[in-house]
């Protein structure tokens, strides 16, 4: 069995992807995580030994294109769908660059 | 006490390619925010990434150039992390198989010698757009640069101090431009650093190793031998002050660099490090290597700038100056070496590259590559300098209108007045007028005084390429001159 999930790990995982959960959710989501996990022990009952790991389901290499430009959709198209704009930029809330990978 | 530098260097090298990595968005510095951008590196649901092939082959070449193993097999993962300049919310890097392990580079010392520099990886990955928020309550969003490839390249931690570091960067930016895959131009953010720096301290036999920095994003060679040496010195002092100052107890930190005060800024602890959540990507297919590729690629990345400059050396009898001219850029390199071979003086030749040649493309703001002169002409204007049919000062004037309109050396030369005269009845003539002009200087040549006899026929040969207008030629000259002083004194 996997180890259960516990509210920590929720909520990091929630500020991992930027999410902000409330109680109700962070015990739900918990829970569902553990079935998560659940499934995949099972599939780790699986013996794989010597099994090359995949690295995508497709038995295909190499899908390359030329290094030639294509015409961009332009500013407008880019900015059509964006919740907040400040042409011919994207407007998002104030970002540190502290935070930056 | 005894204290010992470790010092390894990430290195973010934007690939010369004219479209972005996953999409044939163009490349374009300094093009309209969001002008250069589509769905794939907007990061829009149900769009698909198709992978460049010259960015992959540009990773390739750049990984045999860096003596390292290519992968013949590697494969695209996600690294996850939510920021507004990377839309995705992932970006597309490699994580477990990255196209180039296990190499090693050599950079130069000061003494001329060489050192190798082990890398431990060499991958692709795409760059993040940018996020502007200087003097706004908001931040504003740039995604131009979104997608654009970047080869990023990881050193063993074997640099020993900060200049060793600096020649490091130096001759991988050659090497980059050299092979023709990035420009590597520092104002426009296309090599970026971060060094990772901590100390090793014995004292006591005791070794003590500080915390590791990775000083983030710097971009210029100053700037990184700059924020090593102050890192060794603020790592040495914290270290004095408090012994828990170690990797040990504090694991890995982040700094920024701070220009203006010339000092690392503590960003973050390796409490706050991010955790990416790797995984393959699923929209893109694995990249193979065959056989053919990797030596098609290998004969293309040829003989390295280092090696090359120490056959020149060797071979030619070239300085460390002649050096930083002729091999300051491929292209010259390859134009002295093929021309080298007609002409059999090469002292003459390295001459006129690094003065001639040099001096106009200076002037030019060009390589002497790209100043356009063919390589015969390169070849002739050595050769009429050579063979005495015009003087090596009149070769700068040839070789100017060589640059401006091309043609023949020698049809400018002949046109230009330049060729040397040789007829001795005229050259007999400037000598008698030099002799007639200059009694005191003649009377010095015949004099007994060694000082002055010696320094006499010098000083003549002078006054005839004067009265000549540089026509003379000046052994020929030599020679009549010698001739005319021992018929005086007979």
């Amino acid at each position: 069995m996997p180890a259960p999930i516990d509210e920590s790990q929720v909520r990091h995982i929630a500020h991992l992807a930027r999410i902000k959960l409330t109680d109700a959710e962070v015990a739900a989501f918990g829970a569902q995580f553990a079935n998560i996990l659940k499934h995949f022990e099972t599939l780790s009952e699986v013996n794989t030994d010597g099994v090359e790991p995949t690295a995508h389901p497709l038995p295909i290499t190499n899908v390359l294109r030329d290094d030639e430009p294509v015409e961009p959709i332009g500013v407008e198209a880019a900015l059509a769908n964006a919740p907040a704009r400040e042409t011919p930029y994207f407007k998002v809330p104030k970002v540190l660059d502290q935070e930056t990978a | 006490m005894q204290i010992k530098p470790i010092i390894g260097l990430e290195i973010h090298v934007q690939l010369a390619t004219r479209t972005k990595m996953f999409c044939a968005c163009p490349l374009e510095f300094a093009a309209e925010p969001n002008s250069r951008t589509c769905p794939v590196c907007l990061g829009m649901p149900g769009t698909l990434p198709v992978m460049n092939r010259t960015a992959l082959e540009y990773s390739i070449k750049a990984g045999i150039a860096l003596g390292g193993r290519i992968a013949r097999f590697s494969k695209w993962d996600r690294k996850s992390y939510y920021y507004p300049d990377m839309p995705k919310n992932y970006q597309i890097s490699q994580y477990d198989l990255p196209i180039c392990s296990e190499g090693s580079f050599e950079i130069p010392k000061p003494d001329g010698s060489t050192r190798p520099v082990g890398i431990i990886r060499a991958h692709l990955e795409e760059d993040a757009g940018k996020n502007l928020h200087e003097g706004l309550d908001h931040t504003r969003v740039d995604l131009n640069r979104a997608g654009t490839p970047l080869l990023e390249i990881v050193t063993k931690p074997d640099i020993q101090d900060a200049d060793e570091a600096y020649s490091f960067c130096v001759e991988l930016q050659r090497l980059v431009q050299w092979l023709g895959i990035s420009e590597a131009n520092m104002q426009k953010g296309q090599m970026r650093f971060e060094p990772n720096v901590n100390v090793a301290i014995t004292d006591g036999g005791v070794e003590y190793r500080t915390p590791i920095s990775e000083v983030k994003n710097l971009n210029s060679f100053r700037s990184v031998r700059l924020a090593i040496a102050y890192e060794i010195n603020r790592q040495v002092e914290a270290w004095k002050a408090d012994h828990d100052y170690t990797l040990a107890k504090k694991g890995k930190m982040n700094f920024g660099w701070n220009d203006a005060k010339e000092a690392t800024e503590f960003q973050r602890g390796k409490e706050e490090s991010h955790d990416y959540r790797y995984f393959p990507d699923p929209d893109l297919v694995p990249v193979t290597v065959d056989d053919a590729t990797l030596a098609r690629l290998g004969a293309e990345v040829g003989e390295l700038p280092l090696a090359r400059q120490r056959r020149f050396i060797d071979t030619y009898g070239m300085t460390a100056k002649d050096c930083e001219v002729i091999l300051a850029d491929r292209a010259t390199s390859e134009l002295y070496d093929d021309a080298i071979a007609q002409v059999a003086d090469a002292k003459l030749l390295t001459k006129q590259f690094v003065g001639i040649w040099n001096h106009l493309a200076s002037a030019r703001q060009s390589t002497i590559a790209g100043l356009g002169v063919p390589q015969v002409s390169v070849v002739e204007l050595a050769k009429i300098v050579a063979d005495g049919t015009i003087s090596a000062s009149a070769a700068m004037q040839v070789a100017e209108k060589l640059c401006e309109k091309g043609g023949s050396a020698l049809e400018i030369a002949q046109s230009a007045g330049l060729i040397q005269e040789r007829d001795e009845s005229a050259m007999q003539a400037w000598i008698d007028q030099a002799f007639t002009e200059n009694p005191q200087a003649v009377a010095d040549a015949l004099s007994d005084n060694p000082k002055k006899s010696k320094a006499a026929p010098g000083f003549l040969r002078g006054q005839v390429m004067k009265i000549s207008q540089g026509k003379a030629d000046p052994k020929l000259t030599g020679e009549l001159i010698e001739k005319k002083i021992l018929s005086l004194k007979c």
